[in-house]
């Protein structure tokens, strides 16, 4: 079982973004340029459509859409810093620990949390703790935990060794081992894993809507049950830019935050 | 403790049980280790040579015994404050590669809490000393660096707060065959300078041969079959085991450590002249390449295959038949 558990943190994980090609690459400007071609052909579809009818019109307008995207991205972005805030943590404890039984009990429910589909999750949390806006965060965090502690155990373990303990050698505190050696050393994985799990909680931020927390979520779903295919695929497209480019921001700060000469 | 020359090393008893293991790593180790003497522990892998040395600085805990490092007991200091007084070289070399070279070598200053000018200029006088020129590699990081380059850092990370005792584990077997000759000529040197109480991990003999004022050599458990200089060593081997370790070729080893000078007799001769400061080995090899005649010594006298002999105590002209 640990030895499952071991193995499943060395092959599993997010891996970094290829740094080699430089900033100026179609993958810098590639992204932005797809979420500007995505919006730009929604919104000429939609104006070719001509005048929307009244049950479009009460979300296909800038104030409501505007609100709706506003609430989306609070609602990821907190519970993606939230997620940062336990699981880091949370992995460098479980690093620490020599146990390998902790590591795996740990990742063991981190998988759980994520392998149980959010919209089961998020309505047993609702069922125990009520509708709102705090348990559709508690809903994104259980779902988004596993990469970012997966990424930090694993970012931790595969430092070398000889360089921690040359760095105990010279006669470093274990925390100064931790905060100058290791934590930089493993910030491009932990990034990484930070990265899946902005992404992770922009889309299953949709299923907010179901507890009544707001969000994109709630275009979709009024397109779906009024059958008007013109919203539903206007909400499906907009969230879908917004992982992208908040995907796209989070690789520019991998890059920026990556430490030089690694 | 921070001086210029080296200091005692004094272990006593040491031995290292692990749990779970029937036999312990290291039993009753027993060893002094004077004042700017270069000590080489040479063994076969999982002899517990480098369990040994790691005692020293308390990267692993003895399980009993004492260890002394200029008369004070090292297992009632602060482990910490002990290894930025022990330099320590590894194998592996372990640079930090987020830091550059001139961060890498700062660490231990940076530790001690030294001023960032004193710091800056200690860092500069470090790279010098293992000829890294500092206005190129400063600012460069590990690896952009050979790997010669890297174990020169690695050295001059060890030695930049200046502590009277240095572990180096294989330092150079990482190498490629001519960097680590170059790197061990250099380290001589520098040792030279330097004198610092150097304890050596080694599997390599004729390294130990080379480098070594004098050198143990390890059995199981870190049993010393015998310690001793590398002369006495070859001349002398303790045991059967300590003669496998020699191998072939005792003799001319022996040759590699002994002067020109104590092989020199009266008398002309024709060929390339050879300097008092050469070693045996490369007299005789002159010798051979002049056609078994005498060659000249650089200031007068001459070798000669006679000379040789007497000097080592064995017909030379028979070696290798």
């Amino acid at each position: 079982m640990t030895v499952q558990a071991t193995e499943n943190v060395s092959t599993s994980y997010s891996q970094p973004s290829d740094r080699r090609g430089g900033f100026y690459t179609a993958k810098r400007f590639g992204t932005p340029l797809l979420v500007i071609a995505a919006l730009g052909g929604l919104l000429l579809f939609l104006y070719s459509r001509g005048e929307p009818d009244k049950i479009e019109a009460f979300a296909l307008n800038w104030d409501y859409m505007l609100a709706k995207i506003d609430e989306h991205i609070r609602i990821s972005l907190f519970s993606a810093i939230v997620v940062a805030l336990i699981a880091i943590p949370m992995g460098i404890v479980i690093s620490r620990s020599k146990s390998r039984i902790v590591s795996a009990v740990v990742l063991g429910l981190a998988n759980v949390g994520q392998a149980t589909p959010a919209v089961g999750v998020i309505i047993l949390l609702a069922l125990t703790f009520g509708i709102g806006w705090a348990t559709a965060v508690a809903a994104l965090v259980i779902y988004g935990l596993l990469p970012v502690l997966r990424n930090t155990i694993t970012g931790i373990a595969q430092i070398d060794p000889n360089i921690t303990e040359a760095a105990r050698g010279m006669g470093m505190r274990p925390l100064q081992v931790l905060f100058k050696i290791e934590l930089p050393l493993a910030v491009p994985v932990i990034l990484a894993g930070f990265r899946t799990a902005l992404v992770f909680s922009v889309g299953v931020a949709t299923i907010a809507t179901f507890i009544n927390a707001g969000g994109l979520g709630e275009v979709i779903v009024v397109g779906l049950k009024l059958t008007r295919p013109a919203v539903l695929l206007t909400g499906a497209i907009v969230v879908s830019c917004i992982a992208l480019l908040l995907d796209w921001l989070a690789g520019l700060a991998e890059d920026a935050l990556r430490p030089k000469g690694v | 403790m921070a001086n210029k020359t080296g200091a005692t090393i004094e272990l006593l008893n040491v031995s290292k049980v692990y749990p779970n293991q029937p036999e312990p790593a290291v039993e009753n180790f027993t060893m002094t280790i004077n004042p700017g003497e270069l000590v080489m522990l040479v063994g076969p892998s999982g002899c517990g040579k480098t369990t040994t040395m790691k005692m020293i600085n308390r990267i692993i805990e003895p399980s009993s015994g004492s260890i002394k490092i200029d008369g004070q007991d090292i297992l009632t200091l602060d482990q910490n404050q002990l290894r930025r007084n022990i330099g320590y070289v590894i194998q592996q070399i372990g640079l930090f590669p987020h830091m550059t070279i001139a961060e890498n070598v700062a660490v231990v200053p940076t530790l001690l809490g030294w001023s960032k000018d004193k710091i800056r200029a200690r860092v500069a006088e470090m790279l010098e000393l293992v000829e890294l020129d500092p206005s190129v590699f400063s600012n460069r990081y590990p690896k952009q660096l050979s790997g010669g380059q890297q174990q020169r850092v690695g050295v001059a990370r060890a030695l930049s707060a200046d502590p009277p005792v240095m572990l180096m584990d294989e330092p150079f077997g990482a190498t490629d065959p001519i960097t680590r000759e170059r790197l061990q000529a250099e380290f001589q040197q520098l040792q030279a300078n330097i004198g610092k109480t150097i304890v050596f991990v080694t599997h390599d003999f004729e390294e130990a041969i080379k480098l070594g004022d004098r050198i143990a050599v390890l059995s199981k458990r870190s049993k010393i079959e015998q310690f001793d200089t590398p002369a006495n060593i070859l001349a002398n081997p303790a045991s059967e085991y300590v003669a496998s370790f020699i191998g072939e070729g005792a003799a001319l080893k022996r040759l590699a450590l002994m002067r020109v000078d104590s092989a020199v007799e009266s008398g002309n001769a024709t060929g390339p002249a050879i300097s008092r400061d050469e070693n045996l080995r490369v007299a005789l090899d002159s010798v051979v390449l002049n056609a078994g005649r005498p060659v000249p010594v650089v200031g007068g006298g001459r070798v000669s295959i006679e000379s040789i002999s007497a000097a080592l105590g064995i017909d030379v002209s028979r070696l290798g038949q």
